[in-house]
């Protein structure tokens, strides 16, 4: 109980932090709004073609936009010099993950909610009749990013060049979110609607796996 | 010093004996014809490869929970060797590919598998090369590892499920799949020796690694005086 009363203290100071100044919304959804618009020119794509690759490219934005969006939550904490603080006051240092993994789970969804719509009307996609769906393969994909994404910035904060480090660690790990999410999108935008609930699956297993090598090995994470 | 040399020389001559092997005592493939002799350099490297991931996930492992610093040499000394396999696995299968399928390049399952291998490995290499501090260094990397192992079944279903387009030429596909007993043979021995060169390989840059942990921490001294 104690683990979850403490996740949710600090999953609120990482939201009050963040809607102080809603700094890391605001620029994450504008970036996700240049790389969709910059993909849009570079394809010219019609509906039939923008149907095809449409998912693909929306993910690979996400995808971007993540590997930009994770970098300051853990530089914040080395900045002001925090992070020694939190492990002090937290019983559970998975307890700070765990905090840091619902926040960036949470920001992601609300630029890509922001951004879908536009989305949709940029590459002329119907998403209202497979809202719900999707709402759940974003859920579970920015998750699976989330996840592995707060391990990975926990770990390349510490490093030299940590701006460039972080997407050369997360992206080939996050090979099988890209492929799973994608394939289920492609299949909900088709003009007769799909639910792949195999894709579907297969990112909560993603999902869980990291979770739970998160739980194992994040105390090693943070030591200093 | 002798010993070493004494085993890269033997090493070597078993090199030539298994090519010899390879090339002369198996039987040439009926429907590929000589371009399949590639398979005896690219399967073996393949397997040597995994190997050496293994080992270099258990050293990760054993290194988080001991905290010695021999598990952090084993585990890049295993990257590194590991990583050198995968680039042959990598060259030879386009060499192949290219007259066999046609193409160079597809994104099948056990080609995509061996390319994030590649590059999670890389990544690997390259966080090591961007932390300073020794046991800093040695503990996060260590993490990363093995992140990175647990990531290959996914990376392998995720691609085998949904990317897979062409149905696989079947080699060395279950027990006994019409595989000619010579060329079994072949495999097997050049997989031997390529373990053995493995082990060779591991033990060099383990000595090495712990060599400049050595250098490193006179260093460190000579500079704190």
């Amino acid at each position: 109980m104690s683990l979850l009363s403490n996740t949710a203290v600090l999953l609120g100071k990482e939201l009050r932090t963040e809607f102080r100044s809603r700094e890391l919304l605001t620029t994450t959804a504008v970036f996700i709004l240049i790389v969709m618009v910059l993909f849009s020119w570079t394809f010219g794509p019609t509906t039939e073609e923008a149907r095809r690759f449409s998912p693909g490219l929306l993910w690979l934005a996400f995808f971007f936009a993540a590997s930009l969006m994770l970098q300051p939550c853990f530089l914040r904490e080395q900045n002001n010099d925090t992070l020694s603080a939190l492990r002090l006051s937290a019983s559970d240092t998975f307890a700070i993950l765990l905090g840091k993994v619902a926040a960036n789970t949470i920001f992601l969804l609300l630029s890509e909610l922001l951004l879908l719509p536009i989305f949709a009307v940029l590459y002329n996609v119907p998403i209202q009749p497979v809202l719900p769906e999707m709402l759940l393969v974003l859920f579970l994909g920015s998750l699976g990013i989330a996840v592995s994404g707060t391990a990975l910035a926990a770990i390349s904060s510490q490093a030299r060049m940590r701006e460039l480090m972080l997407p050369i660690l997360l992206f080939p790990l996050l090979v099988p979110v890209l492929v799973a999410s994608t394939e289920v999108t492609r299949s909900l935008f088709d003009p007769n609607p799909l639910v792949k609930w195999k894709g579907i699956g297969f990112l909560a297993i993603f999902d869980l796996v990291f979770l739970t090598a998160l739980w194992l090995f994040g105390e090693y994470l943070l030591e200093e | 010093m002798l010993k070493t040399i004494v085993t890269c020389v033997l090493l070597f001559v078993l090199i030539a004996l298994t090519a010899y092997i390879a090339f002369h005592y198996a039987p040439i493939e009926r429907t590929m014809g000589i371009i399949q002799k590639i398979f005896y350099l690219h399967l073996p490297a393949a397997f040597t490869s995994f190997v050496a991931l293994g080992v270099c996930f258990f050293a990760n492992l054993m290194y988080v929970f001991k905290r010695e610093a021999k598990w952090d040499w084993l585990g890049v000394s295993a990257a590194e060797v590991g990583l050198a396999f995968i680039s042959v696995v990598l060259v030879t299968g386009p060499i192949w590919a290219h007259p066999v399928w046609g193409i160079w390049w597809t994104w099948d399952a056990r080609l995509t598998l061996t390319f994030v291998l590649w590059l999670l490995y890389v990544a690997y290499l390259m966080l090591r090369s961007m932390l300073e501090e020794p046991e800093k260094r040695a503990l996060l990397s260590a993490l990363f590892g093995i992140f990175a192992f647990l990531d290959v079944p996914l990376v392998y279903f995720s691609i085998r499920w949904w990317r897979t387009q062409h149905p696989q030429p079947v080699i060395l596909g279950g027990a006994g799949s019409g595989l000619d007993p010579r060329m079994r043979i072949a495999y097997l021995l050049v997989w031997a020796v390529f373990l053995a060169l493995m082990v060779l390989l591991l033990k060099a840059r383990y000595t090495l690694e712990s060599a400049r942990a050595d250098v490193d921490e006179l260093r460190r001294e000579a500079e704190a005086v």
